[in-house]
């Protein structure tokens, strides 16, 4: 008798959480699992999407590594981004957020400023600092050149179409400031009081007691920063488009990558692939290098920061 | 160093030499913070003042490298609502953040609840399914979405591709909602088990009004998320200029008028205006989120 109630109540129990978690499970399925599978599928088929997908063998994968002009100047350019705007990003993030636990006087009012630009939209954003950039009639420019200061081209020269990037990314810091400013607000007093004690200096302060204790906090901040770079899509699309003067619509080919390949990422070749040149199998297979890619630095995330998963276990 | 400036009294007390020197260093290190602050302050500003300044200028001075505009032209931001599609773009924008927003957050409350309360076989296989499919970038299945939905649905052009997902759970949003839900005592759920509550009465009775908060956050990320969607409108309305989103119309706003940067600025403050409003009414909602994702848990 009891055994029978035990299983009910187990089968009970199952379809409760089968119930529950159901719009993921075919969220899951639809939105994932399918496509992935289809993603892998097409990229061994020639598919332009009017003639019926054809086998090709490897030769998509050929193709993208070693005749697609594009492919490696966009995965230098995402390692670029990785490096230097990722470890700017943490540094500068740090640095706002330290600065922000310091200031005493109107501190709500720099911390909504501070964080107010995070929530500028992407495009709006890039098309400001297109502007706010621009070499010929931009104030940035107009303030170096009264400074006496050599004014870049920014979003116009490809050695500077990168750092004008990085300068985007670093003004909307908001949410590493956020992250990071609870995380230091979270440093136990005493452990200052008792490094006070032994007569440390504030450098040695910083250095054996707030980055001990926050190091979880920047090793999420680089790997997310890693797993956000991965996706960088709109800002080096649109400051590309508006440097470049192409006009919607008007039959004129927008450059990707522009100036000269130095703003492509991987991204943007999917869209290029698939929706402007209609290779639907080569852009499946720059589609797998980034979830390869994505997919190595998420597992990175998971496994140095168990703690994701481990609140309320 | 405050308390100090605070009583003025204090400071005719006399004070030993040391503590003179500890008071000293301690207003210089005041005045250096905020110079700092003030220094920061300006590089996250000024991009909005210059931006701001730029839509109020005459069609020529916004080509010259003056700050100030000569006169104030409010009339832009006329000429932006006058331009054609705008106001549809709008409503287009509400309508995908609105609808998206509203389904995002009925269908990830159970899962995130599940995945927070409930204890049952591959709980912790699908936390994880759910964080790998936050961190996957929107590319990497974006070709057989596209065919999915506009070869076989039909259905390019229009909004429904980039609302329809979201009654299937968001990832990100389960994500953070569910470690909010982590932090609701589960005392709170066995005494609404006591008193007779079902699962889903225990949810909708208890846990929801306890985890307000968290699902502001979720919705307000996700309303941003829409608003700020330029991939997703490029890739399924961007055929049909009925259908455009304001992310994706800004850009092409540009383009219509090229050298009309006063005009083009106006309409970037126009997007980014509502943002920012919403925003100084949900100040703590934001944080509250940004802060779960990254530091509890």
């Amino acid at each position: 008798m009891t055994t029978v109630t035990l299983a009910s109540k187990r089968r009970r129990a199952a379809l409760r959480t089968l119930a529950f978690m159901s719009p993921w499970l075919i969220g899951f399925a639809v939105f994932f699992a399918y496509p992935l599978i289809s993603t892998v599928y097409f990229s061994f088929m020639h598919y332009d999407g009017f003639n019926p997908p054809t086998w090709s063998g490897a030769k998509n994968w050929t193709y993208v590594f070693e005749n697609y002009p594009l492919f490696w100047p966009a995965l230098r350019n995402t390692l670029w981004l990785v490096v230097i705007m990722v470890a700017l990003r943490v540094l500068f993030g740090l640095g706002i957020g330290l600065l922000i636990t310091k200031i005493k006087t109107g501190t709500g009012v720099f911390r909504t400023l501070f964080y107010l630009p995070y929530l500028a939209p992407p495009v709006a954003a890039t098309m400001a600092f297109a502007f706010l950039l621009n070499p010929g009639t931009g104030p940035v420019n107009s303030l170096l050149e009264k400074a006496g200061i050599p004014a870049p081209g920014w979003f116009n020269d490809p050695t500077w179409s990168k750092p004008a990037l990085t300068l985007l990314a670093l003004w909307g810091i908001g949410d590493l400031m956020v992250i990071f400013m609870a995380a230091l607000l979270d440093v136990p007093t005493e452990q200052y009081e008792a490094a006070e004690l032994d007569g440390a200096s504030p450098w040695q302060r910083f250095r054996y007691v707030t980055l001990p204790n926050i190091s979880p906090i920047v090793m999420f901040a680089v790997v997310t920063g890693v797993i956000q770079t991965m996706q960088y899509y709109t800002q080096p699309l649109i400051a590309g488009k508006v440097a470049s003067g192409v006009i919607q619509g008007a039959g004129t080919m927008f450059e990707p990558g522009y100036p000269d390949k130095s703003t492509l990422t991987l991204p943007q070749l999917v869209y290029n692939l698939g929706f402007q040149r209609f290779d639907y199998g080569s852009a499946c297979v720059v589609a797998l290098v980034l979830f390869v890619l994505s997919m190595a630095f998420t597992s990175l995330l998971m496994r140095r920061r168990g703690g994701l998963m481990q609140a309320g276990d | 160093m405050t308390q100090v400036l605070d009583h003025p009294a204090a400071l005719k007390a006399p004070v030993s030499p040391a503590e003179r020197t500890a008071r000293r260093k301690a207003l210089l290190e005041w005045i250096a913070v905020h110079a700092l602050g003030v220094a920061a302050a300006l590089f996250f500003v000024l991009p909005f003042v210059f931006v701001f300044l730029t839509s109020l200028m005459s069609d020529s001075q916004a080509l010259s490298r003056d700050l100030i505009p000569h006169t104030w032209e409010w009339g832009n931001y006329r000429k932006v609502f006058d331009t054609p599609g705008f106001l549809t773009w709008w409503r287009n924008t509400l309508l995908y953040a609105g609808a998206g927003t509203v389904l995002t957050v009925v269908s990830s409350v159970p899962v995130a609840y599940a995945l927070a309360k409930f204890r049952f076989r591959g709980r912790n296989l699908s936390l994880m399914l759910v964080i790998s499919m936050m961190m996957l970038p929107p590319q990497v299945i974006i070709i057989p979405m596209y065919l999915f939905w506009a070869k076989q649905l039909d259905l390019s052009g229009t909004l429904w591709p980039l609302i329809i997902p979201m009654a299937f759970g968001d990832a990100f949003s389960i994500f953070l909602l569910r470690q909010f839900l982590t932090t609701i005592p589960n005392e709170y759920l066995d005494a609404a088990k006591v008193d007779g509550c079902g699962d889903l009465r225990t949810l909708v009775r208890v846990v929801l009004p306890m985890a307000k908060p968290g699902i502001a956050a979720v919705a307000l990320f996700q309303f941003f998320y829409a608003w700020n969607d330029y991939f997703g409108p490029q890739i399924y309305a961007s055929e049909n200029p009925a259908a455009w989103t304001l992310s994706y119309g800004l850009e092409s706003f540009k383009g219509a008028r090229h050298t009309d940067w006063n005009l083009t600025m106006a309409a970037t403050v126009l997007v980014m205006a509502p943002v920012i409003l919403v925003f100084f009414f949900a100040q703590k909602a934001f944080v509250e989120g940004v802060t779960l994702t990254g530091v509890k848990g």
